[in-house]
């Protein structure tokens, strides 16, 4: 029987963008369906019921939700470029730091960018503490991963490319070269990986969106 | 391995603490429990887990393990020869993740949400919070496929997740005075907390209602009486 891969995404998305950077490094083909998330599509209520949400990983006519959960289906059903390790500490640890990016970082970065002004400081201090503990987690690797591009990496999107495109729209400065060299690399490696390369959506076009929907932001004097 | 090579810190009230001593107990290992003051934070918590500073921290050897999810899947990984916490199929895999992942990130906070909440709030918790059994009456159909658990014959990472939290349902349900788990609305539900109470991985380290009860005033006082905090 011929495999059936659907994603549904959102093209701005780094949760979705996560899948398909999981699919690609795998070599595994899929059909994409973009979702318009003001106008959600049947499939995407019928797919995930639960939260309404995207992404959504479609094998074989059976839905996935959540990136993070999604990311482990792919890496235990398609065992080609394991995107974890084998060992159970080391994957506990990319876990980890996993759900401390989509749990943390995520709305500390966006408090530093586009929170109110008389909070900006405190909330510069709060996300620059936090991207403090992946720097010194990524200590002298070439990825998060090792030599490869692991879960973690991929999970750290939002940090390798998101990041900096709200740092242009909001016109905020927060993973300086000065104070984060080691991720600073990393995300220039990160992004000049082929299978992930093809999956960053434009940047010019995310900068607009992101200025359109949430200002020009709390851009320091 | 020596019972000091494995150590889970923790407090008993706790729902995230007991689930990675449900693991260790599903998979016969023996530990050290290190019990926290509450109030404080020991020395060795700091150290273990300097992200979060919170409870439960597996100590294996001389590396912290952090996220109780996280170490139950750590336990799973390393005690092979233990009966298994997750099931083998990728598929049943992602679905119990998932719904450990919403009990967690939904369903729980809507629960601690109806702890604090007052009046009109309450009755939008509550109704969260009911919404969200149904849906899980409806997972557990599924996953358990007429057996006894989530993860089916026995007790699975599923089981773990949202068990854990059932001392703390009994406690909601009485100081409330509201019936959650319901023989008309949630009758799978009913019987399966029943029986997951009274597993044998599980009593030793379910709290009594009682004594959970008992410590929901203290932190509830605690909590009312504490200094405003600084943001």
């Amino acid at each position: 029987m011929a495999e059936e891969v659907l994603v549904f995404g959102a093209w701005g998305s780094p949760f979705s963008r996560r899948v398909e950077m999981a699919l690609k490094l795998k070599g595994i083909e899929y059909k994409y369906i973009e979702e318009d998330i003001t106008n959600k599509s049947p499939s995407l209520l019928k797919y995930n019921p639960v939260h309404k949400k995207i992404p959504v990983l479609v094998h074989n006519g059976k839905p996935v939700a959540e990136s993070l959960v999604i990311l482990e289906y792919i890496d235990e059903t398609w065992k080609d470029s394991p995107i974890l390790s084998k060992d159970p500490y080391e994957r506990a640890n990319a876990r980890f730091w996993a759900k401390f990016i989509d749990e943390k970082c995520l709305s500390a970065i966006f408090k530093a960018c586009w929170g109110e002004e008389k909070e900006h400081e405190k909330a510069l201090e709060e996300a620059s503490e936090l991207l403090q503990f992946l720097e010194n987690e990524l200590k002298e690797k070439r990825y998060f991963g090792g030599e490869t591009v692991g879960l973690l990496d991929i999970a750290a999107n939002i940090i390798g490319y998101w990041l900096g495109v709200f740092e242009e729209a909001s016109g905020v400065e927060l993973m300086t070269r000065e104070k984060f060299p080691k991720l600073c690399n990393w995300a220039n490696e990160f992004v000049s990986v082929s299978a992930i390369k093809e999956n960053l959506p434009p940047r010019e076009k995310l900068i607009a969106y992101f200025r359109n929907r949430f200002g020009v932001g709390t851009a320091s004097k | 391995m020596a019972k000091n090579d494995v150590k889970v810190l923790g407090a008993w009230p706790s729902p995230y603490v007991m689930r990675p001593r449900i693991a260790l107990n599903i998979k016969s290992v023996n530990y050290e429990f290190l019990e926290e003051t509450f109030g404080s934070k020991s020395e060795l918590l700091l150290q273990s887990n300097p992200v979060h500073k919170k409870i439960p921290v597996l100590i294996h050897g001389d590396k912290p393990i952090c996220e109780s999810m996280i170490i139950v899947e750590y336990i799973d990984e390393v005690w092979t020869s233990g009966p298994s916490i997750l099931p083998s199929d990728p598929y049943d895999r992602a679905i119990q993740r998932f719904w450990a992942a919403y009990v967690d990130e939904k369903w729980f906070a809507a629960m601690k949400g109806l702890r604090s909440a007052q009046g009109e709030e309450r009755k939008a918790f509550l109704d969260q919070v009911t919404e969200g059994l149904a849906l899980l009456e409806e997972a557990f159909g599924k996953c358990s496929k007429g057996k006894a658990f989530f993860g089916g014959d026995r007790i699975g990472l599923l089981d773990i997740a949202f068990g854990s939290f059932l001392g703390w349902l009994k406690v909601t349900e009485k100081v409330n005075g509201v019936k959650l788990l319901d023989e008309a609305k949630t009758p799978g539900l009913v019987k399966w907390a029943e029986r997951f109470c009274a597993d044998a991985a599980v009593k030793s380290v379910m709290p009594e209602t009682e004594k959970l009860l008992e410590f929901s005033k203290v932190l509830a006082a605690k909590m009312k009486g504490a200094p405003p905090p600084k943001n």
